[in-house]
């Protein structure tokens, strides 16, 4: 879960990083207005500054007019319920500074750099030298020695290298104690005083780590935080609805495409090997979906017939890998209810069957039987998928 | 010879208890696997499928010796529970449990490096070493693991538990056996990836080629091909990437914790460039690996 900046904000205080004077203000909030400003648009994506998330203000007439502008936009999908407002710093120099996990060498890491504001993958590329990075571990974090050890590296000395170094630290100090994923000021600006101050912070907290963190993931459920995020669709809403029928399987991940051949696939893996290879062999697929954990035979039945629902879409192919957990009868005979209840013919609208494994004989007699043909484990993903596309030409 | 566990591997199953583990408990026995202990706290006393179970894993070991442990307890309950049983000396954990915090992933993998204990998992269905041994639940009941998984030359290592199951199935209906079969989780970072088992692969003399089962997100096969080349591993490697349509859609989470694409990071585009550079094989249709796996037998 990605934090807004404010909440980042919030975090950063408590560890005595210093931030710009702000406000936080919504719809209809008085402003009060001191000398320019910064206006940013509080949504969860970084780039704000090129996408227009991010206004200038000199008057007060100017940060109202600004204000609205903000939280009236939509930015990548979003619309701002809020813009932190924020003095304009005049900086001397900006650093970047990130937490992060390296999940290959699996240890969290520090970044360092003494040129801030800037993208640090592409600095790293173009200039390596200029880009410190540490790996520390998590049970002896990252202590103010360490951080000075690597800040140092970069020839940084006297005041400045203790006031980085003591950032630094309490950076990883809130990286482990929020179990975030990623921790990261850009920039740190040094002002005319001597002072680092957060300009910006970008923070993500492990979503599987939130039942520690309960004013989190009581954020994560405010719906007035943020609006947006990728639009689903109306088809894509109904698909959802249906995996939350009952709790017995999965039904998800509905993705709603432009073409005339239902899939009804999983589960994960399998399913991105279906959706290509129908795709490679010039089927047109009307959605992607996984199923799995051994769904019902309702929220298969529901599938099948929302997805024969679609204008254009009057053929489903039924692809998954051999199944232990999932019971081959079940899905078959979800599949075959919700043709039915379309008003379509099995044997005219099954595309291909190719799901094999546990109780795959009882699966095969429910489809004979409706004069559907099966495919074994013998026939592969990707000959399953050729059956389908060439079958929806 | 097979990688990781054998038919002489004695194993314990911590969380034996619950439901889930209760049931690949039995098809663990079922398979041969040699199952010596259970341990669930607090209901120490108890047998399941007549697997002792104890409160502890130094009570377990103490009664039975064992060098692997499968684990199944609750997300907040892991990390624990794999510093218990490498501190007790298990020199092998397999991690089946879902939606384990990062952090304590790093750190029982931390535990883990100071003892020189292998971790599979978080988020997998386990291991197989086809007519050896089976750790987990990869393959389900015993009758349907006989029918997709047989012994033989290649190796599997797979981001998806399903689809582990599925390349040997595609693998065993072409007359091509396994040596071992690994679902390595499909969390972002996992005790064991493809940099960390390949050289165990290269190390085996019974394997004669590994199969990788990739998806889109993360950087491990990128990294991995600088491995190969840095390194001269000459196995022959044959990868097959999933998922190619999810480049055009960054930002989406598909199947697995670790499968999303961020800007151009984890693109299947890089990873499909990379592998071919270090001379992995890319496997373009599924059917392909086993074309591809045959010409090295």
């Amino acid at each position: 879960m990605r934090l807004l900046e404010h909440e980042s904000k919030r975090i950063l205080e408590k560890y005595r990083i210093f931030l710009p004077k702000g406000t936080l203000v919504g719809h209809g909030e008085p402003l009060a207005v001191d000398g320019p400003v910064i206006l940013k648009a509080q949504i969860p994506i970084g780039g704000r500054g090129k996408t227009g998330g991010i206004l200038e203000a000199y008057t007060a007439g100017e940060a109202r007019k600004g204000v609205s502008q903000l939280l009236t936009s939509t930015i990548r999908g979003y619309t701002p319920k809020s813009v932190l407002m924020e003095e304009r710093v005049t900086v001397k120099q900006e650093f970047f500074m990130g937490i992060t996990y390296d999940t290959v060498i699996k240890e969290p890491v520090a970044v360092f750099s003494p040129v801030g504001g800037i993208d640090i993958e592409e600095l790293a590329e173009k200039e390596p030298d200029r880009v410190r990075k540490e790996h520390f571990e998590v049970r002896s974090r990252l202590p103010v020695y360490k951080a000075r050890e690597i800040i140092a590296e970069t020839g940084l000395s006297g005041k400045l290298l203790l006031g980085l170094s003591s950032v630094l630290s309490a950076m990883a100090e809130i990286f482990l104690d929020y179990d975030a994923t990623v921790v990261e000021i850009n920039p740190l600006g040094l002002v005319e005083d001597g002072r680092l101050i957060a300009l910006d912070c970008h923070m993500e907290i492990d979503d599987d780590a939130l039942f520690r963190h309960p004013e989190i993931s009581a954020l994560e459920k405010d719906a007035s935080r943020v609006e947006g995020e990728r639009r689903m669709s109306d088809f894509e809403r109904d698909a959802s609805k249906i995996d939350s029928l009952d709790h017995r399987g999965v039904a998800g991940r509905v993705i709603e495409f432009e073409g005339n051949l239902g899939l009804i696939i999983g589960g994960g893996g399998a399913s991105l090997t279906a959706f290509d290879a129908i795709r490679s062999h010039g089927g047109r697929p009307a959605n992607y979906c996984e199923i799995g954990g051994n769904p019902s035979v309702l929220k298969v039945k529901e599938l099948t017939r929302l997805i024969l629902s679609k204008p254009g879409v009057d053929r489903v192919a039924v692809i998954m890998n051999v199944v232990s957990n999932t019971r081959v009868d079940m899905v078959a005979r979800g599949i075959i209810k919700g043709i039915l209840e379309s008003g379509k013919k099995p044997a005219e609208t099954v595309a291909v069957f190719r799901v094999p494994g546990a109780w795959e004989d009882e699966g095969f007699k429910i489809l004979s039987k409706y004069g559907v043909p099966i495919q074994d484990r013998t026939v592969s993903i990707d000959e399953a998928a050729r059956i389908a596309a060439k079958s929806a030409h | 010879m097979a990688i990781l566990a054998d038919e002489h591997t004695q194993v314990i199953v911590q969380g034996i208890t619950g439901r889930e583990a209760t049931s690949f408990t039995k098809d663990m026995i079922d398979y041969g696997t040699k199952v010596v202990a259970g341990i669930t706290p607090g209901k120490g006393g108890q047998c399941v499928h007549g697997i002792p179970v104890y409160d502890t894993v130094r009570q377990a070991l103490r009664d039975h010796p064992a060098q692997a442990t499968v684990i199944s307890v609750p997300p907040a309950l892991v990390r624990d529970a794999v510093i218990e049983a490498i501190e007790n000396g298990i020199t092998l954990a397999v991690v089946v449990s879902e939606r384990v915090p990062r952090r304590d992933t790093i750190q029982f993998l931390e535990v883990a490096k100071a003892w020189n204990a292998r971790v599979i998992g978080p988020n997998t269905l386990g291991l197989i070493s086809p007519g050896k041994v089976r750790l987990g639940m990869a393959g389900g009941p015993v009758a349907d693991v006989l029918k997709a998984y047989m012994p033989g030359p290649v190796g599997i290592a797979s981001r998806s538990g399903g689809m582990t199951t599925e390349i040997a199935n595609l693998l065993t209906t072409r007359g091509i056996g396994q040596s071992t079969c690994i679902g390595i989780g499909g969390d972002p970072v996992v005790g064991s990836n493809f940099l960390d088992l390949i050289p165990l692969f290269a190390r085996d003399p019974e394997t004669k080629a590994v199969v990788l089962f990739s998806e889109p997100g993360g950087v491990v096969e990128e990294k991995l091909s600088e491995l190969v080349m840095d390194q001269h591993i000459s196995i022959p490697i044959i990868g097959f990437i999933a998922g190619r349509f999810v480049d055009a859609m960054p930002g989406i989470r598909f199947g697995h914790a670790a499968t999303i694409v961020e800007g151009t990071r984890g693109s299947t585009k890089s990873k499909i460039e990379m592998f071919r550079k270090a001379g992995i094989h890319v496997a373009e249709s599924f059917s392909e690996i086993a074309d591809i796996a045959k010409e090295y037998l």
